[in-house]
């Protein structure tokens, strides 16, 4: 085939994927160092601080300039925008700039524009902070978003420092992202590898049907397993009336929208993910092996450490990694079975995209997952051959 | 020496019965309630009947979506088949680096995590007006769908014997008869299966139609996700009993599929 036949196959689909999802990921990924509200917002007051430095006084021309930026970002309608981005440094200036806008606007002819009337509006905005978190923010590009990702920001002298104990969040959320994703890998090793051991030692038949057992959860929808676990999990669920008949609580147990419903739902879901990869080299390893090292005198527990496990720990560890790469990503479950102080990362990149619409903050958060997954998806990928992508 | 015998091989086969059954009882679970003539989601059931399917089937907001599911899905299958199926003729034996690098691009939508591609979707769409229309959540179910149909028909392609096109040519054949009448029959059966994977990625989102679907293409998981979200309720059960027949039965076609493709793969 040549060169030419080759690249008109594959222009289709690269042209495809250029439009609908390299480049939306790279713009938005673009957006956690981008600086574009304040610079389009307050061009004037920008250009006076150009030269102003954090500890100097401040030049009385900014405060006219402001004003008159002001006055045309509200007739642009790009102040709001403006002002949401300046109150995530300096609390409490969204609503004030709206508020000195409006009245810059209804001033009466002849008022002067200067230190005094912002001060009388709300005196965080003549002060050297506001304008340092402006000058901060006056792009093209700046860090900020991508801190903020690791609850670190700038003070007004510009030096890093880590943002005020109420405000951390987000190191939380990473590590608590982390931790459920280790926690789920951990439980799927330990349900799973005995399940693809199983597989490879029963006939040829028995494995079929123990596979179809393990792939038809796999093949279910995400939301009917989940919508499965509360009805079982629920208060008056399954689980709890059968401990309760067996006596073995007395009380019902609050299984669900806690971090044991995520748990046992998120590992439900991703267990085939950790068997089929398992079972795919588990078979491979040859029984003999096994034999000959039993026959040489050492007890199954022995043969099974020093024989067994070392030739399936390739396996184990990308198995593992690619469960811990899916859990990651999670969203659903934990929304669905999950309470509040066990939303992931994903949680917060929607809501921030969504709600809030702090796209900067849900950008950096993001560009923080996807950094992780790839790198743990190379090692996997490494690991195991090439093949971490093949689908059992 | 003889150690005392502990019973380590039922052990163990119970331990493998409890994993399945953790696997298969929940669903299991859910399948009776949705026939139960009561509305408490418990058991023992209070009697049984079709309520919750008259309910759900009857019209409404769950027939609309199960309508809006099949087709955002077909159409997402169709075009990822298409794409997927070229890119990978394009792709088969090439070690150059753009094309490995074209594969890595093709293959990532399965790595990235979706949410990722359901933001930057959105943010895509959104100023192309394409956000809340059928044609948006049928890009987007595109691009998480096409690796795959590359995966299975790539793997195809790179393991068909090349002396077959050879011999085909050899008798005379043009490349687009040897395409049409040799390479093409022998795929069929990976692309049929990168057909269903494609069509149960699509059927399966939740994330991406969150975002990017608006209030007329609510797909059935989208419209489960609100339920759930609100209260689990039992016509809830029956809709989740439709889908698991729904899968099942795609899942059944799969297991056919991959059966014939191994019988046609053994005297090779």
């Amino acid at each position: 085939m040549s060169t030419r036949q080759r690249f008109s196959l594959l222009l289709p689909l690269s042209g495809f994927l250029l439009v609908f999802f390299v480049a939306p990921l790279v713009w938005l990924l673009s957006l956690a160092v981008r600086e574009a509200e304040v610079p389009r917002a307050l061009p004037r007051t920008l250009a006076v601080l150009q030269t102003w430095q954090p500890g100097q006084a401040l030049p009385p021309k900014v405060f006219p300039d402001l004003a008159q930026d002001l006055v045309e970002a509200r007739a642009a309608s790009t102040l709001a925008d403006a002002a949401r981005r300046l109150n995530y440094e300096v609390g409490g200036v969204r609503s004030s700039l709206m508020r000195a806008a409006r009245e810059v606007g209804s001033a009466v002819p002849d008022t002067v524009f200067g230190a005094e009337f912002f001060n009388a509006v709300d005196p965080a905005l003549a002060s050297p902070e506001f304008f340092a978190a402006v000058q901060r923010a006056r792009g093209p590009v700046s860090s900020y978003y991508l801190l903020a990702a690791f609850d670190l920001a700038r003070n007004a002298k510009g030096e890093i420092e880590r943002v005020s104990e109420a405000n951390r969040i987000y190191i939380d959320v990473l590590m608590r992202t982390l931790g459920i994703s280790l926690s789920v890998t951990l439980l799927c090793l330990l349900l799973g590898f005995p399940v693809a051991m199983l597989l490879t030692q029963v006939t040829a038949k028995t494995a079929d049907w123990l596979m179809i057992l393990v792939l038809l959860p796999f093949w279910t929808s995400l939301l009917v397993r989940t919508a499965a676990w509360v009805v079982v999990l629920q208060r008056e669920g399954m689980v709890n009336t059968l401990l309760m008949h067996l006596g073995v609580i007395s009380e019902p147990l609050t299984l669900i929208y806690n971090r044991t419903g995520v748990l046992i739902a998120m590992t439900h879901v991703l267990l085939p993910f950790m068997i089929l990869p398992l079972y795919g080299v588990l078979k491979g390893i040859p029984p003999h092996y096994m034999r000959a090292a039993t026959s040489l005198g050492a007890p199954p527990v022995v043969a099974f450490f020093r024989v067994y496990l070392p030739m399936a720990a390739p396996a184990i560890m990308a198995g593992s990694l690619m469960v811990f790469i899916l859990a990651m990503g999670y969203y659903i479950t934990p929304a669905l079975v999950g309470g509040g102080s066990d939303q992931m990362l994903s949680y917060f990149v929607a809501t921030y995209t969504t709600d809030t619409g702090n796209w900067g903050l849900a950008s950096a958060l993001g560009l923080m997952m996807l950094v992780t997954t790839l790198a743990l998806y190379a090692v996997a990928h490494k690991l195991s051959g090439g093949r971490a992508l093949s689908m059992g | 020496m003889k150690p005392i015998k502990f019973p380590w091989k039922p052990l163990y086969w119970f331990l493998c019965a409890c994993v399945l059954v953790f696997l298969l009882a929940p669903i299991a679970a859910i399948i009776p309630l949705s026939f139960s003539s009561g509305s408490f989601l418990t058991y023992p059931l209070p009697g049984l009947s079709l309520r919750w399917y008259q309910e759900v089937l009857g019209g409404g907001k769950w027939l609309t979506a199960l309508g809006n599911s099949l087709f955002v899905g077909a159409f997402a299958t169709m075009l990822s088949v298409l794409l997927g199926t070229l890119a990978s003729l394009g792709l088969m034996r090439n070690k150059a680096w753009w094309s490995e690098a074209l594969k890595l691009v093709a293959l990532s939508p399965m790595i990235v995590p979706v949410i990722l591609i359901a933001v930057a979707s959105y943010f895509f769409l959104a100023p192309l007006s394409l956000t809340s229309t059928y044609l948006g959540l049928i890009i987007a179910h595109t691009v998480i769908a096409v690796p795959f149909v590359v995966v299975p028909v790539l793997t195809a392609l790179e393991l068909l014997d090349p002396n077959l096109a050879r011999a085909a040519a050899a008798c005379g054949a043009v490349p687009r008869v040897t395409f049409m009448r040799v390479t093409l029959p022998s795929i069929m059966p990976a692309m049929a299966s990168g057909a269903l994977f494609a069509f149960a990625a699509s059927f399966d989102d939740v994330v991406i139609a969150l975002l990017i679907a608006g209030p007329d293409q609510r797909t059935l998981p989208r419209e489960m996700f609100s339920g759930l979200r609100d209260s689990m309720t039992p016509a809830l059960t029956a809709v989740a009993t439709i889908m698991i027949v729904f899968s099942t039965t795609l899942f059944l076609l799969m297991q056919m599929l991959q059966r014939r493709t191994r019988k046609a793969m053994k005297p090779a």
